[in-house]
C-alpha cells in the first residue's frame, strides 16, 4: 500500500459570496522511499494541496490515507499528533525561533511527542539529528549566528528529529543561493536514499531535476506527472564552477 | 505534551525578552510591594494602637460628662458640667472597687521660662493620677495629696518641657510661669511617646487638680474623672456601682437618662482598634487597585507577545502542538510573571514597609497571611489576565500563523 493515497480531493474557500475552488479533484499515491517535487505557478493549488498533504488542513471532499490511516476524517488534536510523529516539515523560510541554540531548536517536536521521552534522550536525539545535517558542531548557535545553509540545516534537523515517514519540504531552496540549494537538495538525497518518503514543493526546474518524479499542477488539478532521471547533487557540487572560475573564463576569453 | 516541558517553554520565552518580562513584571512587583506594604503599616499601626491603650493604664474607667451615646465612642473632653471634684472623691471613698480616682481638667496655656516660653497643655490631675496611668517619675517626685488640699504652686513637666524650656538642663526647682502664675517643678515624667490620637504625650505639664480648677483653667467641673480600679474582676461591677453612685448624687429620676458616660479603656482601645482597621483596610483596596492595574499591564504585553509571536505558534501547531499546549504555554507565561512580579513585590514590601516603620517610627508588621494572599492574588492575576491572550493564541491557525509576516 502506498504512504500516501489522495483520492478526489477537493478543497473549497468560501470567501464572502464566492466559492473558491483551489483543489479539483486529485488522485495522486505516493510510494514510501519516493522523492517528488511538486511543481505548478502561483494558484494552481500546491500550496493548498501540500496543507492537507501536510496535516495543516482539511479537504472538503475526498480522502486521504496516510501510512495506512484516513486522516482525512481526523479532528484537530489527533491532526497535531500525526504531525508531529508521520510528517516533518521544512519552510522556504526556515521558521526557527529567534534568540534559541539550533539545539534547543531542534528538540522543539519532541517536547510536544507523545512519547514521554526524558530530557537526555531529547537532547540526545536532537545532537544526532543537528550530526546528520553535519551542524553537530553548531548546537548553541542562534539562529542570527548561522548562515541561511546552515539555517535551513538546522530546519531539516528539526524535521527529521521524531524519526518522521514523511518530509513535506515547501520551496526549501527558495531563499538560498544556487551553491547552497545544492547543499541542500544533497542532504535530501542522502536522506532519500536511507528510505525516507520526500516530497518537495518547488518552483525551479533544475531543482525539480534532483528528484524521481515531478508533478506539475494547474488551475487545481494535475497537469502532468512524469518519472524523471534523477540528477545527482553530489556531482553537481563537484562540477561546480565558482565566482572566480567564471571570472577568469570571461577574462582568458577576452584574452584569446 | 511533556508536562515539565510546559513551564520550560515559557520560561525560555521570558528570557528571550528579558527586559519586556522585568518591564512586565513590575507592575505587579509595585502592586504586590503596595498590598504588603500598606497591610504591615496598618496592623503595625493596629498594634501600635493596641500598646498605647494599655499603655493608658490598667483597669481604667473614664467617666465622662453629659450622655455621650450619639457617634459611638468619643474620647474627646466633654463640654457638659455634670462632674464634680466631689463626685470624683465620692467615688473613692464610697466604692471599694476604686482604688484612685483623679478628676481632670485641661488647659491650652503658653508657660514661661526665663525669655523662652511654649504653648502646652496643663493637666489638672490628683495626686493618684499618675498610678492611674502606670506613669512615672524620672526624677525629682509626684505632689502629694497635702500639696492637692493646699492648692499648692507645684508642678511636674514632661520631657518635651524640659526640651523646649530647659534645652535638656535638670528642671527640678526652677520656677515656670503661666498667666503669671509661678509653678515650682518638682518632678520629671519619664517619656511615653505618642497618644492615640497622635499627639505627643510628653508635651504636658500636671498640676495639682485644685490649683488647675482655680488658677489656671478657671473652670469648676471635671472634664473626666480617671478612676483605676482594684482588678479586672471587677471592673464590671465597679462600672455598675460608679454608674448608681453618680446617678445618686446628681438625683436623677429612674427614667432619667444619665447626665455621664462610663467607658472603659477597652472601649476606647476597640474604637482606636476599628479606626485603624478601617485604615487598613482602605489601604490595602487602594493597593489592590494598583495590582489591578499591573494585571491589565501583563494582557495587554501578552496580547502584543501573540501578535508578535504569531509565527512562532504556527510552527508550534505545525511540529505538533495542540491547543491546549499553546494555550498552556501563554497562560504558563503570564503566571510566571506573576509569580516573579509576587515574589519580587513581597521583597520590595518588606523593605519599603521597614523603610516607612523606621521613618515614622512606627512598628512594622509583617504579616505572612498578607504575603501568600498576595502572592496567590498575583497568579490569580496572572490566570486572569492572560487567559484570553492563551486562548487567542491557542485558536490560531497553523497555516494562516505560519504565513504571517
Amino acid at each position: 500500500m502506498a504512504l500516501i493515497d489522495l483520492k478526489e480531493i477537493r478543497k473549497v474557500y468560501n470567501s464572502g459570496k464566492h466559492a473558491v475552488e483551489a483543489v479539483r479533484g486529485v488522485d495522486l499515491q505516493f510510494e514510501e522511499g519516493e522523492f517528488t517535487s511538486i511543481m505548478g505557478a502561483s494558484g494552481s493549488g500546491k500550496s493548498t494541496l501540500m496543507n492537507i498533504l501536510g496535516c495543516l488542513d482539511q479537504p472538503t471532499s475526498g480522502t486521504y490515507h496516510l501510512a495506512g490511516e484516513d486522516v482525512s476524517t481526523f479532528k484537530k488534536d489527533k491532526l497535531a499528533t500525526v504531525r508531529n510523529r508521520t510528517i516533518g516539515f521544512v519552510f522556504q523560510n526556515f521558521h526557527l525561533l529567534p534568540r534559541t541554540s539550533a539545539l534547543e531548536n531542534v528538540e522543539l517536536p519532541l517536547l510536544y511527542s507523545e512519547d514521554n521521552l526524558s530530557w537526555k534522550e531529547i537532547h540526545e536525539k536532537a545532537k544526532y539529528a543537528l550530526d546528520i545535517v553535519g551542524l553537530a558542531d553548531r548546537l548553541d548557535h542562534t539562529p542570527n549566528e548561522l548562515s541561511g545553509g546552515q539555517q535551513q540545516r538546522v530546519a531539516i534537523a528539526r524535521a527529521l528529529v521524531t524519526q518522521p515517514k514523511l518530509l513535506l519540504a515547501d520551496e526549501p531552496t527558495g531563499n538560498l543561493d544556487s551553491r547552497t540549494s545544492l547543499e541542500i537538495i544533497d542532504i535530501f538525497q542522502e536522506l532519500n536514499s536511507k528510505g525516507l518518503t520526500i516530497l518537495m514543493v518547488t518552483h525551479e526546474p533544475d531543482v525539480a531535476h534532483f528528484s524521481d518524479r515531478i508533478v506539475t499542477l494547474r488551475d487545481g488539478l494535475i497537469r502532468s506527472d512524469k518519472k524523471v532521471e534523477r540528477k545527482s547533487a553530489k556531482i553537481a557540487i563537484a562540477n561546480w564552477i565558482d565566482e572566480q572560475e567564471l571570472i577568469d573564463a570571461v577574462l582568458n576569453e577576452e584574452r584569446v | 505534551m511533556k508536562w515539565t516541558a510546559v513551564p520550560y517553554v515559557a520560561v525560555k520565552a521570558l528570557r528571550r525578552n528579558l527586559m519586556r518580562t522585568l518591564l512586565t513584571a513590575l507592575g505587579i512587583i509595585i502592586g504586590v510591594a503596595a498590598v504588603i506594604t500598606m497591610v504591615g503599616l496598618g496592623q503595625g499601626a493596629s498594634s501600635e494602637v493596641q500598646e498605647q491603650v494599655n499603655r493608658l493604664g490598667q483597669n481604667v474607667v473614664l467617666v465622662f460628662p453629659g450622655s455621650r451615646q450619639l457617634g459611638g465612642v468619643s474620647i474627646g473632653g466633654g463640654s457638659a458640667n455634670t462632674l464634680t471634684v466631689e463626685d470624683a472623691r465620692a467615688l473613692r471613698d464610697e466604692i471599694p472597687e476604686v482604688i484612685a480616682a483623679s478628676p481632670e481638667v485641661r488647659s491650652q496655656r503658653v508657660v514661661v521660662y526665663g525669655n523662652r516660653n511654649w504653648h502646652t497643655r496643663i493637666y489638672g490631675q490628683s495626686a493618684d493620677y499618675l498610678q492611674i496611668r502606670q506613669w512615672d517619675v524620672e526624677s525629682g517626685r509626684m505632689y502629694t495629696e497635702e500639696e492637692v488640699e493646699t492648692a499648692a504652686l507645684v508642678a511636674v513637666v514632661g520631657q518635651t518641657i524640659v526640651e523646649e524650656l530647659f534645652e535638656g538642663a535638670d528642671p527640678i526647682g526652677e520656677t515656670i510661669r503661666v498667666r503669671g502664675l509661678p509653678l515650682e517643678i518638682i518632678g520629671v515624667l519619664a517619656p511615653k511617646g505618642m497618644s492615640l490620637m497622635g499627639s505627643v504625650q510628653d508635651d504636658i505639664v500636671v498640676v495639682p487638680y485644685t490649683t488647675g480648677f482655680q488658677r489656671i483653667s478657671g473652670r469648676s467641673h471635671a472634664m473626666v474623672i480617671n478612676v483605676q480600679v482594684y482588678d479586672e474582676n471587677s471592673m464590671e461591677i465597679a462600672q455598675m456601682k460608679i454608674e448608681d453612685l453618680l446617678r445618686e448624687r446628681h438625683n436623677l429620676a429612674p427614667n432619667q437618662e444619665n447626665d455621664f458616660t462610663v467607658q472603659t479603656q477597652e472601649d476606647v482601645a476597640a474604637a482606636a482598634t476599628e479606626t485603624s482597621r478601617i485604615m487598613t483596610v482602605l489601604l490595602a483596596s487602594i493597593a489592590c487597585v494598583s495590582l489591578f492595574v499591573g494585571g491589565i499591564g501583563i494582557m495587554n504585553v501578552m496580547l502584543v507577545s501573540v501578535t508578535e509571536r504569531t509565527k512562532e505558534v504556527g510552527l508550534r501547531l505545525a511540529v505538533g502542538a495542540r491547543s491546549p499546549d499553546v494555550l498552556m504555554q501563554f497562560l504558563i507565561e503570564a503566571v510566571v510573571l506573576c509569580l516573579l512580579g509576587g515574589l519580587g513585590g513581597i521583597l520590595l514590601g518588606l523593605i519599603t514597609t521597614e523603610a516607612i516603620a523606621n521613618y515614622a517610627g512606627w512598628p512594622a508588621m509583617f504579616s505572612t497571611e498578607a504575603m501568600i494572599i498576595a502572592v496567590s492574588v498575583s497568579a490569580l492575576v496572572g490566570v486572569f489576565f492572560g487567559f484570553y491572550p492563551a486562548w487567542k493564541a491557542s485558536r490560531l491557525d497553523p497555516i494562516v500563523a505560519l504565513r504571517s509576516e
